[in-house]
């Protein structure tokens, strides 16, 4: 095994941080930040395997992550279903809408595509907010406590194992699957289609698996979020959200399991942080993301790793 | 029933000129630079809100829209010298999250200028609607028509005729051969961002009357004016003027048949039906790929 791979390296890094972490945090205040983190970096590496390595882009993932809260806020609250049978059957409904639209989607290209998964992604949150009687409209739905065994999970410190162990899983998968047969097969689809083509790499199939795994990813990551919050709205499923998902990827590097990570830290904290800006909080953060982009065009991780003279893979 | 109608329809098609307005906007850029400019939305809302300003001030309705033109093209401008020119070569998406970045930077801008209320602008020539066949029909919709045209056929004339328009259509066809040509691409960029601008303040002053002002109505404006020019095939600047109008059309006919509730769902429903079974809008050339 060797450590200065980024693989097993990172792996033990991002374990070792997520393991010393709450000896620094003060309180339940700086918990539940690093708990945001966690969450999206989860949607994030998914969106990562769509968007850094296949090229695919979606403006419509907080969909996904939207329709796996409401699974479990729905289920759970109005028809008491245990909560992992709420959690699989929003992801098994994830996968089962993702698959149908995956073909038709992932044949449109660049901006037709940008177009299409915004469009999406729009029409999943008009339904979340439209279907009063079922999700509580605007304004919003309670979600149960997540409860496994008779036991719930409660409080930010637990939430804070759950969601990290759900991280590394998701780190896990992600760099297993970046660097297995099908890995290769989805990096040549960014690289050319046409090659790929001709190489005998069956882009539609590929196309369709890594639309379909990224959208489970955030249904799963979504339901998580339902319970650890208590509280959705159709917020959680809106174009913002959408853009703030792919702007997390885009700043920590495409391309970059690890950079997916640091993106979804920069961005959670960034709003915190800039609430002593009061009004002025939209301006800095535009300015920031400006910024980064002009002078970071590959995003932070790629940009810093070349600055120390790593070979980029 | 003739009369409902009509009323419908003729809401639809001020709506739907607003987003051809919108969706011309996002086609001019994507000719000249390929960028998809997210901050086009906040164009309109930067027309609608300093138009209300002005006019708070006591300035009258024709200066208050002619200085809201020009604080939005310059701003326009400013945005492709300090945010798109330094990120020249970058990769699509880069220049994509900027104008995004951009736009979060315009509202939030707007919102420590004017604050997050809702401000009503004076339509330009009163309330008293105007009956044709039964239909009552607002005269702020005339305007809003009636200038939607001249500037479709200003445009028209401006790519067709002259020497600059004609540049522009040119770097839009092949970049590098136009650069070779001699036209100057910096300037090209520069002049349709100056245009989109325009036109975003313009639809956002027209429409600012019906639909109030207030820092975030550039967004879903915005969106539908990005779906106008994608149904009317990107690049294609009268596929958007006619996607605006079917948009639009298509909307006002299911608040007033199906449900109001699911309004804002059928621009994005027309998307992707049309994209699912022609994945280059309704009048996009099908291109080949070179490899």
């Amino acid at each position: 095994m060797n450590l200065a791979t980024p693989r097993t390296g990172g792996m033990l890094a991002l374990a070792a941080v997520i393991a010393i972490l709450p000896l620094l945090l003060p309180n339940s205040f700086y918990y539940d930040i690093v708990i945001l983190i966690g969450i999206n970096a989860i949607v994030c590496i998914g969106l990562n395997l769509l968007i850094g390595y296949t090229g695919q882009i979606s403006l419509g993932h907080a969909g996904f992550f939207g329709i796996g809260a409401y699974f479990s806020g729905i289920l759970g609250a109005n028809y008491g279903w245990p909560a992992f049978a709420s959690m699989l059957a929003g992801a098994a409904f994830v996968a089962a809408v993702s698959f149908i639209i995956a073909r038709p989607i992932m044949k449109l290209k660049g901006h037709y595509l940008a177009m299409g998964t915004l469009g999406m992604g729009i029409i999943i949150s008009i339904v979340l907010t439209q279907e009063g009687d079922l999700t509580g409209g605007p304004d919003g739905m309670p979600v149960p406590p997540f409860s496994v065994f008779g036991f719930s999970l409660y409080g930010e410190k637990t939430w804070y194992w759950v969601v990290g162990v759900s991280l590394l899983i998701t780190v896990w998968l992600a760099l297993n699957l970046v660097d297995s047969p099908v890995g290769r097969a989805l990096r040549s689809v960014h690289g050319s289609e046409v090659a790929a083509e001709t190489l005998g790499v069956n882009v539609p199939h590929y196309k369709v698996q890594v639309f379909v795994t990224s959208a489970v990813i955030a249904s799963f990551a979504g339901s998580l979020f339902a319970h650890y919050a208590g509280f959705i709205t159709p917020d959680e499923a809106g174009f913002v959200h959408s853009i703030e998902l792919v702007t997390m990827v885009v700043l920590g590097g495409m391309a970059s399991t690890f950079g997916a990570v640091v993106g979804a830290a920069i961005l959670t904290v960034l709003p915190q942080l800039l609430t002593v800006f009061h009004d002025y909080e939209m301006l800095v953060f535009g300015t920031i993301l400006i910024g980064t982009m002009i002078f970071m065009r590959r995003g932070l991780v790629p940009t810093i790793a070349a600055l120390f003279g790593e070979r980029k893979e | 029933m003739f009369a409902e109608f009509l009323q419908f329809l003729f809401s639809g098609i001020t709506v739907g000129a607003i987003y051809a307005l919108v969706g011309l906007g996002f086609t001019i850029i994507y000719n000249a630079s390929h960028i998809i400019n997210f901050a086009q939305g906040e164009f309109v809302m930067l027309g609608a809100m300093s138009a209300v300003f002005f006019v708070s001030v006591g300035m009258p309705m024709p200066v208050a829209m002619l200085l809201a033109i020009i604080i939005t093209i310059f701003i326009g401008l400013a945005l492709v010298k300090l945010a798109i020119e330094p990120a020249r070569n970058a990769s699509i998406v880069t220049l994509i999250i900027i104008t995004i970045g951009a736009s979060i930077f315009l509202r939030g801008a707007a919102q420590v200028l004017w604050g997050r209320n809702f401000h009503s602008l004076a339509p330009i020539s009163g309330n008293d609607p105007i009956m044709i066949g039964g239909a009552a029909v607002l005269p702020q919709s005339l305007w809003i028509l009636g200038s939607a045209m001249l500037i479709v056929m200003a445009l028209r004339y401006f790519f067709d005729r002259t020497l600059i328009g004609k540049a522009i259509v040119a770097s839009a066809h092949n970049p590098l051969a136009a650069r070779l040509a001699g036209i100057n691409a910096r300037f090209v960029l520069l002049l349709s961002f100056g245009l989109s601008a325009m036109l975003g303040a313009v639809a956002g002053f027209l429409i600012a009357p019906i639909s109030l002002a207030y820092p975030s109505v550039g967004i879903m404006l915005g969106l539908k004016g990005f779906c106008a020019a994608v149904l009317g095939g990107l690049g294609n600047p009268m596929g958007a003027v006619l996607g605006g109008l079917i948009v639009g059309i298509s909307e006002a006919m299911t608040a007033g048949y199906i449900s109001s509730a699911y309004k804002d769902a059928v621009a994005f429903i027309i998307i992707l039906g049309v994209l699912f079974f022609r994945p280059s809008g309704l009048f996009g050339i099908r291109g080949t790929e070179r490899v």
